[in-house]
């Protein structure tokens, strides 16, 4: 699948932030994104305060912009489309962008949007680039997240990659045979590819679960090791409060 | 010497009908290597799964001492390991390491205990330095040592291994063969590759139709080209029987894997 290079640990692995705890970076990243999200419009100085505090997070942790950019870009258009409708249906003041004019008012609503999107985007790319996802589920789990949710992701985590592979593989036997679809009706086969895919996944399932089951599976997945939060988690934690909370109190 | 494996009269039917055991005696001792070999749909995986209580037939079976049908399927799981055959299918946590753990931590031991049998498990199939790697970035040869390496952690005293060597080139094969000489445990392997069979296990049953139509050395049942002819077997061209070392071949040291 195109793009799967582009996930996994990034910058540098022995960087202050890649060591601290899974919680207190899913707690720091998800706190920043809930205070832009939740500043009201026009309170710049909360927006950049989190970019400023995105920022030094990667640059602890030696992320470099094109790593950034290269993942945000994947998820960011998705985000941005919707509120690139908005100053054009948005009543109000009008200004002129040349063939077309615009709410000023929509405008301001675009800018936010669009801000706090990549706010959010850039914490969630900080956490990957940062963090393994095991490591990150294990971070969930402690944090009481429902157990089935953070099996269901680690199932998917672990079985993407051979999804995929399976996908590609039918996608280069139906092309070896031909198959180049002119019009919508040839695009049948698609979902016949579709089909054998879910029935050869479900099927799969199970002997994933015969496979658990053989060694000694009985509903729990006990861990390894556990975690434990440090002072340099808790100085991390108390720096992102202290930053941002006072500014979003006072906006 | 206790059996390792003792079933009589083992049957079982699939609930579509098929039938897929159909009255099978086996006695199988400790410290034996027994090839189950015979052509497809014969019942090889089916008598594969009812050894640790996957699926339980009509008949009686008790392995490693224990009644399948009515004993402790915990403590039979600990000492019945299944190697299945796709590696995808039997390495589903995100790392190696989580892996080879998972059937340890389900035993309930000690987080010490299980660091010392993750270590040995994964050092006795060569994979120790790929701990911290994901299964999805190794290559087949390596899952498959894996998914061997975690059923070792769990110190069982009999090793099933499903078609060890499907779909892998000669040199990873011949390594997997290495890997498997150096395990000291009982040894049931199902597979097609008769040289692998004839190489790895003194004795073969030919198992066809869900029954047992030979049982003895391996030797002498591969070199019996109308029995394999008639159950859909035969060994490759090019290889012969006399080439191989006589029986009790040479093995490699205890390996480091345990009891």
């Amino acid at each position: 699948m195109s793009g799967m290079h582009q996930v996994g640990i990034a910058g540098a692995p022995a960087s202050p932030v890649h060591r601290l705890d899974p919680r207190a970076k899913i707690l720091g990243l998800a706190g920043i994104t809930v205070v832009a999200v939740s500043t009201p419009p026009r309170m710049w100085p909360v927006l950049a305060a989190c970019a400023l505090v995105l920022a030094a997070i990667a640059a602890a942790g030696r992320v470099g912009p094109g790593v950034i950019w290269s993942r945000a870009r994947v998820v960011l258009p998705l985000v941005v489309f919707v509120a690139v409708c908005v100053p054009f249906v948005r009543g109000g003041e009008r200004v002129d962008l040349g063939p077309v004019a615009a709410s000023r008012e929509g405008l301001t609503t675009f800018a936010a949007v669009s801000s706090k999107a990549l706010i959010g985007t850039v914490s969630a790319v900080l956490l990957g680039a940062t963090t393994t996802f095991p490591d990150v589920l294990h971070g969930l789990e402690r944090m009481r997240a429902p157990r089935l949710l953070t099996l269901i992701a680690a199932f998917m985590y672990r079985y993407l990659f051979v999804i995929t592979g399976e996908a590609r593989r039918m996608r280069v036997a139906l092309a070896s045979r031909g198959y180049r679809p002119r019009h919508a009706l040839q695009a049948a086969a698609i979902g016949r590819v579709a089909t054998a895919l879910f029935l050869r996944t479900f099927e799969r399932g199970e002997r994933v679960y015969v496979a658990m089951l053989a060694r000694g599976y009985s509903g729990a997945t006990p861990r390894l090791h556990e975690l434990t939060l440090g002072r340099a988690d808790v100085l991390f934690l108390a720096a992102v409060v202290a930053t941002l909370v006072p500014l979003r109190v006072v906006a | 010497m206790s059996c390792a494996i003792e079933a009589r009269g083992l049957r079982f039917r699939y609930p579509n009908g098929v039938s897929g055991l159909d009255g099978v005696d086996l006695s199988i001792r400790h410290g034996e290597r027994v090839a189950v070999l015979g052509p497809n749909g014969a019942g090889k995986t089916t008598l594969m799964l009812h050894l640790n209580g996957l699926l339980t037939g009509e008949g009686s079976l008790s392995v490693a001492g224990i009644d399948v049908r009515g004993g402790d399927v915990r403590a039979l799981r600990a000492r019945v390991g299944l190697v299945f055959q796709d590696p995808d299918d039997q390495l589903f946590m995100p790392t190696v390491r989580e892996d080879v753990a998972f059937g340890p931590l389900n035993l309930g031991l000690s987080k010490t205990e299980v660091e010392d049998r993750l270590k040995l498990a994964l050092d006795a199939v060569r994979m120790g330095e790929h701990a911290a790697r994901a299964p999805h970035q190794l290559s087949l040869g390596q899952r498959r040592r894996v998914a061997i390496a975690s059923v070792l952690a769990m110190h069982p005293s009999l090793l099933v291994l499903d078609e060890p060597s499907a779909n892998l080139d000669p040199r990873t094969r011949r390594e997997l063969i290495e890997t498997l000489e150096a395990v000291e445990r009982t040894m049931l392997v199902v597979t097609h590759d008769l040289p692998l069979a004839a190489t790895l296990c003194e004795r073969a049953v030919l198992l066809s139709g869900g029954r047992i139509v030979a049982d003895g050395p391996t030797e002498q049942i591969l070199d019996d080209e109308q029995l394999l002819a008639a159950h859909d077997l035969e060994l490759p061209e090019g290889f012969s029987l006399r080439s191989l070392p006589a029986w009790p071949r040479s093995r490699p040291a205890a390996s480091a894997s345990g009891p």
